[in-house]
């Protein structure tokens, strides 16, 4: 197995997408030419406005949409259909509702799902299991059926259903939306201390500025800003451009350093 | 699922037949059910004999009659049917409590009776020893079609998703001022049920895509070994054999 977590100067970065386009089957065009790159380790934010095409970008990660035009690879494999598999074992993906996401009888055999389809068995399966619900702190839950714990519970379990694959880049889809105030903390701190690759998709601002060091506008389909979490979002002006608002009452900390 | 308050068919214990495997359970319900309906009505001490089987069975489980008796419910409309033929039957007749009723129609409001009867209360002894879910895993040994024991894993799992949908939707109406009194209500009832339909249809859909996205090939992956050993098996065919014995020794009888 190779381990998502070994790094190296000279090791492919995490995600590379380049001059990605994609126009869905009804003409209308989401994406005209993204280009990123995510390092392997950096926590990434993707930002945008609804309608900007974040949801179309992310489908291309993993495959599930293939791109119209452009390249998106991870860890230097290229997402085709014959990599797809692999791809999917990369590529993490934690959508926005957890009901969505976690669709068998118990947390246990939600969070084996995964690592059981990339062919994993008996303790080395329990094994994966029992280290992901462990890093999320629901380990305690493990033989309870996912709809009776609350929706802060589920949304860790989601996160820990990709974590048992040992995945290189985890992908959050608005990792903080319908979360009260503790389980969003809750979830920054979990987050903050996986050691692996994080895009998190979101307009929740100060939650990029919490996590993320660097972040990305994404706007009318193509990157439109690039850089710290901390510069872009102290650019008023920028943030006004793309349908970006700080909440009332928000001032951007000046920087501790 | 585990007994949560959401799965009332199923009662949590640690009896011989909570523990027998699923797949055993299911082949021995349906093995004496075959027995039940073959047994020909006019012998009425065998069906006797299979209630007293079926009690035995309970007592061995640890599950109350008051527990079966009210789940019994569910057997009302068949009930329902089966004293309406003694009534509209034709043919011969015979005065019952000064009602004329007809002879065939009662021995077929007999037959359906007691054979229904047997077969809901074997079904409600399975259900209450086992978990919903391992009944899939056993249906799954017992080679049904994979696809459907998963269409049947699913709606388990959504079942409360979707009636908490629909009562967050009612609650929506009701706060509106909605009160469904009568037939010129129904188009509203019915775009919701329209509506509730696409919700869950769409629910599928980001399932599907949830479920691709760690992997899924078309296949449930086999997390649990839930093999069977002869001891198990040997167990659980005690009541079918011992009903098949009964419809051979009710037929061989005249």
């Amino acid at each position: 197995m190779t381990g998502p977590r070994m790094t190296g100067a000279d090791s492919p970065p995490s995600l590379t997408v380049s001059r990605l386009a994609y126009a869905y089957p009804d003409g209308t065009q989401a994406l005209f030419g993204v280009d990123l790159t995510i390092r392997r380790g950096e926590r990434v934010a993707l930002l945008g406005p609804n309608g900007a095409g974040k949801t179309t970008l992310v489908m291309h990660l993993n495959g599930i949409l293939t791109a119209g035009h452009g390249t998106v690879e991870v860890a230097g494999l290229p997402v085709r259909k014959d990599t797809l598999l692999e791809i999917r074992r990369r590529v993490g993906l934690v959508f926005q509702d957890p009901d969505d996401q976690l669709f068998m009888p118990t947390v246990r055999d939600d969070v084996a799902f995964g690592p059981a389809n990339l062919g994993l068995r008996g303790d080395e399966l329990d094994r994966r299991v029992c280290d992901a619900l462990t890093r999320v702190g629901m380990l305690d839950a493990i033989d309870r059926p996912p709809h009776h714990l609350s929706f802060g519970q589920r949304r860790r379990v989601a996160v820990a259903t990709v974590l048992a694959m040992e995945p290189e880049i985890l992908v959050l889809d608005e990792p903080s939306s319908n979360l009260d105030p503790a389980s969003r903390r809750e979830l920054a701190d979990i987050l903050k201390s996986l050691d692996v690759t994080v895009l998190m998709v979101t307009h929740d601002l100060p939650y990029a500025l919490e996590l993320c060091e660097r972040s990305l506008i994404l706007s009318g389909g193509v990157i439109a800003a690039d850089g710290a979490t901390h510069s872009l979002l102290a650019d008023a002006g920028l943030l006004a451009a793309h349908r970006l608002e700080l909440p009332y009452g928000f001032a951007v900390p000046a920087l501790q350093e | 699922m585990s007994a949560g308050h959401h799965h009332q068919l199923y009662r949590a214990g640690d009896t011989p037949v909570h523990r027998l495997p699923p797949q055993c359970k299911l082949v021995a319900v349906a093995a004496f059910a075959v027995a039940v309906v073959a047994t020909p009505r006019e012998r009425f001490w065998a069906f006797g004999v299979y209630a007293l089987l079926l009690a035995a069975v309970a007592v061995a489980a640890r599950v109350p009659a008051g527990f079966i008796l009210r789940r019994m419910v569910i057997e009302v409309p068949f009930v329902l049917f089966a004293v309406a033929i003694p009534i509209i039957g034709t043919g011969e007749r015979a005065e019952v409590l000064g009602m004329s009723l007809s002879v065939p129609g009662m021995w077929a409001a007999w037959n359906i009776l007691a054979k229904a009867s047997l077969g809901v209360v074997a079904s409600i002894l399975l259900a209450a020893t086992t978990e919903p879910r391992m009944m899939l895993l056993g249906a799954e040994r017992l080679r049904l079609p994979r696809l459907l024991v998963q269409i049947a894993a699913f709606m388990l799992r959504y079942m409360d998703v979707i009636l908490d949908q629909m009562r967050r939707m009612r609650i929506a109406r009701e706060s509106r001022a909605f009160v469904a009194r009568d037939i010129r209500q129904a188009p509203v009832l019915a775009r919701s049920a329209g509506a509730l339909f696409i919700r869950s249809y769409e629910r599928g859909e980001r399932v599907h895509l949830a479920m691709l996205s760690r992997g899924y090939a078309g296949e449930m992956p086999a997390i649990r070994d839930l093999s069977a050993s002869g001891r198990d098996w040997g167990m659980a065919v005690i009541l079918p054999c011992l009903a098949a014995a009964t419809a051979v020794l009710a037929w061989s009888i005249a």
